[in-house]
């Protein structure tokens, strides 16, 4: 979606592709729960026909239902006839927030610090990251809780400060340096994302991505602010200032001077790919951008492209893999993971039942929706606890917190962990 | 005829409890099936969660002569469960329990919101097999199933969905619930009402519960994939094949744009450049299917098949069926409307029937891609075409005119599988002939006076 695209001024052959077949559905984890058409990509559509239409105004009920929509695109993977739901539902998205249908004074607040203020400005959000982590680290929040302070909180934000994911200590930077060479030849060099949830969350994962580019002769290098990359305010109707990061994504890592721009977070991931699509008219950046979306790579399908090299550390563990969607869906990446995580010796790999139905994570879903976003935790966790693994890998950071929330609320003895963590511990169990 | 008053607001006093909607959001996913173009409004949309809900529906529904549109997925092609002006649509997806698998009867018994594949795996997971498998499965209902008389890719050796039905629990205009069929494998006690619901597209009663034949599962299978470079051949070879005295379980056929379409969704390695393919299996006993697969594969070389390759293991036997399953959607790939058409003709008759399609497309300049259940003589010519260009859609409407006229002519149906609804509702006569559209009013009437079920599908009351 080229930012400024309604759906009325879409090209109409992209609505008129789906051809309402509704193999999409049984698909669909809305659909699924509800059995209510409205609720499926089928049903969806129609409404985003009718809006080009223009017999619907976008209404407060189409707000709903487009907020409702998980945006995992499983049905872009069942659909036989190529539809690009992504581009539909960002757009109607992006309808439904111009048109307002959603205004309420307090979202417009949250809305304006988040997508508009700490999710644009790296720095800000990172300081916000370490006050959390103080208040974390300093006992504060254990002492919250145990004197029951949350339960002073209205509902809403008594959920929220219990999804509060664990900050580390150190970010990326602290842990990454910005050029870092492999010690044998180098053979490629590739950009590395950090991400934001990853960076405030998982920067160690960061850091083991940036080991695993090492060991296969990548020259790695890591700018130490970066933006964000622009998907949390695309898959929130806010396609302008997603098309202004993508710009100050493509000015800090120049395609053109990189084998492969790196990412490990699934739902960046997918949204990096269509830098393109969302700068398709600009006429400075159109073309640096259809270079990005080429170079950009999903670590794991890049280690795969390059012939990573097999691991000799062991690791005897039974591991089952989750697809995160953006992954599997948004990338149809499914292969490639499952590779890596069968090189290393010692590791068994068992099938989970369900592996690419969405954890309800979704971006920003489990804060929004939290009952459904529950609803599919569970299921997920109960899959898991079939496989009678003792590991669940999975390559996004939303997955990761709410699979790890799901696992603590049944007090499981499982881990979560990444592939490309369990890569770089192997190549690390070498050296001992 | 419009509702006096508040049709929703009666509709909830006089079904309590009963889900109903009627916003503009709730709506407009339920004006349309899977067929193309059909669309239509409803005035309100109620979703059943039991029988005794459907009763108090069409008990409401006979009270206040407001039709009723029974609804199980809408993945209907030919527009049965497309709304009606001013009626109301009850859906039955959230009616979808399997009630009982009877192992010692070998019965399934199961609310008609059911999915054919749930269906089909609760029957496996009993050791036991469901054969009829649309290509819609994994979301069709086996009461849109039943309703429709639908077939699959087994229809050659299995039949159709028909054949599985051995009892039905329907509810009659007005609310009236009957029970018709059984366990029993013999039955001779009166008309077997049961019969005239299977098929009837929601247009005689209401299906709610589906008492289901299963039978035990083959215990070898093999699935060959035949490759042509001529659409003909193809068709010769299913010919012969039956000819030979040999029943297959399955004979689907796709030509090269539909070859090309499925390739795009699945990337299984389909050749591209094929003009047809044929996607052949034989199952039942090992020894049997050892000596069928030999002759089959003979007939298919001697008929001009160019490369006959055969499915390593199961997976990729099952990739190939899913592959072909999606045939009809990845169609639309090519253009904004695909118009799909039915026409079944003798066995015999394939071979010029597939002549006459292509020949036709080229006429009237028309881009058509044809697949289908060849072994059941069954067809899906698909007009690959823009519902926007008028001019392109009058030549459509005169080629499928031209298809429907040849298929009866060689003693062939307008459709064999999809049903006639709103979309072959003017072909129908012209397919039975004047005296069974008659007594088709006739039942009609008799079941559902004021034509308040599905009224004006398949035909109009008055001729
Ligand atoms: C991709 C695709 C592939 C398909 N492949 C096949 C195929 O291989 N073979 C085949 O035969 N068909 C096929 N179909 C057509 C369609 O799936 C079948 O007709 C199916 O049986 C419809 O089921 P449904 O639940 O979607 O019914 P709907 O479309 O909702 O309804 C179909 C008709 O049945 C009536 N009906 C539904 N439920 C009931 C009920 N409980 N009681 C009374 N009337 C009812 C409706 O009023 C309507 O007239 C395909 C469709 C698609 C989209």
């Amino acid at each position: 979606m080229s930012s400024g695209e309604t759906l009325a001024s879409l090209d109409y052959s992209i609505l008129q592709q789906c051809m309402h077949c509704g193999l999409c559905l049984p698909t669909c984890p809305t659909y699924d729960a509800t059995k209510n058409e409205q609720h499926s990509p089928r049903g969806r559509i129609s409404l985003m026909r009718a809006i080009a239409d223009g017999r619907l105004a976008p209404t407060r009920g189409f707000g709903e239902e487009m907020s409702y929509c998980l945006g995992c695109l499983a049905c872009e993977t069942a659909c036989p006839a190529g539809v690009d739901y992504a581009h539909l539902f960002e757009t109607a998205r992006a309808d439904g927030e111009r048109a307002g249908v959603l205004d309420h004074p307090l979202r417009r607040i949250v809305r304006g610090l988040t997508l508009k203020f700490l999710f644009t400005h790296p720095r800000c959000l990172r300081m916000a990251g370490r006050l959390l982590w103080l208040y974390q680290a300093s006992g504060l929040q254990k002492l919250a809780r145990v004197l029951g302070l949350p339960r002073l909180l209205p509902n809403r934000l008594r959920e929220l400060e219990a999804l509060t994911p664990i900050i580390l200590a150190k970010f990326s930077h602290q842990l990454i340096a910005p050029v870092e060479n492999p010690k044998e030849k180098r053979r490629y060099r590739v950009g590395l994302l950090t991400g934001c949830v990853q960076d405030l969350v998982f920067a160690d994962i960061n850091r083991d991505t940036a080991d695993v580019l090492l060991a296969n002769g990548c020259e790695v290098v890591t700018p130490p602010v970066q933006p964000c990359c622009g998907s949390l305010h695309a898959h929130n109707g806010d396609p302008e200032t997603a098309a202004g990061m993508a710009r100050r994504m493509i000015d800090l890592f120049n395609p053109a001077s990189f084998d492969a721009i790196v990412t490990n977070a699934a739902g960046c991931g997918s949204h990096l790919k269509n830098y393109g699509r969302l700068l398709d008219g600009d006429p400075v950046y159109a073309n640096r951008a259809r270079e990005w979306d080429r170079k950009v790579k999903d670590i794991q399908e890049w280690l795969v492209e390059i012939g990573f090299r097999t691991p000799k550390g062991v690791i005897r563990e039974r591991v089952t893999y989750h697809e995160a969607c953006h992954l599997c869906h948004g990338q149809k990446i499914t292969r490639q993971p499952r590779e890596i995580l069968r090189s290393i010796p010692g590791l068994e790999l068992v099938e989970l039942p369900e592996s690419t139905w969405c954890c309800g994570s979704a971006g920003v879903y489990n804060l929004t929706q939290p009952e459904t976003a529950m609803a599919l935790q569970k299921r997920k966790v109960g899959h898991i606890f079939s496989t009678q693994a003792r590991v669940v890998a999975t390559s996004n950071p939303g997955c990761h917190l709410q699979i790890s929330i799901g696992l603590a609320r049944r007090q499981a003895d499982v881990r979560v962990d990444q592939p490309v963590s369990l890569l770089a511990r192997a190549y690390r169990l070498e050296k001992d | 005829m419009a509702f006096p008053g508040n049709l929703t607001a009666a509709l909830r006093a006089g079904c309590a409890g009963l889900e109903v909607r009627d916003q503009p959001e709730e709506l407009i996913p339920y004006s349309f099936d899977g067929t193309a173009v059909l669309q239509q409004l409803p005035a309100a949309v109620v979703f059943a969660k039991s029988t005794q809900e459907v009763v108090s529906v069409l008990r409401w529904s006979a009270l206040n002569k407001v039709p009723v549109v029974t609804r199980g997925s809408g993945t209907g092609l030919s527009g049965g469960s497309v709304p009606v002006p001013g009626g109301i649509v009850l859906c039955l997806s959230k009616m979808d329990k399997i009630l009982e698998v009877d192992a010692a009867n070998l019965t399934l018994r199961a609310e008609s919101g059911a999915l054919t594949a749930t269906i089909s795996g609760a029957a496996e997971k009993a050791g036991l097999f469901y054969p009829p498998d649309p290509g819609s499965m994994k979301i069709s209902t086996i009461g849109g199933n039943v309703a429709e008389n639908s077939g699959g890719l087994r229809g050659l050796k299995y039949g159709v969905t028909r054949d599985y039905v051995m009892g039905l629990e329907v509810v009659l205009s007005g609310g009236e619930v009957i029970w018709t069929g059984n366990k029993c494998v013999k039955d001779v006690a009166g008309y077997t009402l049961r019969d005239l619901f299977i098929g009837s597209e929601g247009t005689l009663g209401v299906i709610t519960q589906v008492l289901l034949k299963l039978i035990p599962p083959p215990a070898a299978r093999k699935t060959m994939l035949a490759v042509y470079d001529d659409m003909e051949k193809a068709a010769h070879t299913v010919s012969a094949i039956i000819a030979a005295k040999i029943i297959p379980c399955t004979l689907e056929f796709l030509d090269r744009v539909t070859i090309r379409c499925v390739e795009d969704y699945a990337k299984i390695g389909l050749p591209r450049d094929a003009e047809a393919i044929l996607l052949m299996e034989t199952d039942g006993h090992p020894a049997a299917v050892e000596m069928e697969a030999a002759a089959m594969e003979k007939i298919a070389r001697e008929n001009g098949a160019r490369s006959l390759k055969t499915a390593a293991h199961a997976a990729e036997a099952a990739s190939l069926a899913t592959a072909r399953r999606s045939a009809f959607s990845a169609l639309a790939r090519v253009a904004p409307t695909t118009i799909l058409e039915d026409a079944t003709v003798p066995r015999n008759c394939l071979p010029e029937m597939i002549g006459f399609i292509q020949e036709v497309g080229k006429k009237h300049r028309l881009k058509i891609g044809t697949f289908g259940h060849m072994g059941d003589g069954n067809l899906h010519p698909t007009f690959l075409t823009d519902e926007k260009n008028r001019d392109e859609m009058h030549r459509v409407e005169a080629a499928m005119q031209e298809i429907f006229h040849r298929a009866v002519e060689l003693g062939g149906t307008i459709t064999g599988e999809h049903g006639v609804g709103l979309a072959k509702k003017k072909f129908l006569e012209g397919a039975v002939g004047r005296e069974n559209v008659a007594i088709m009013r006739r039942i009609k009437l008799a079941l559902d006076p004021h034509g308040l079920l599905n009224p004006g599908k398949i035909f109009d009351l008055s001729s």
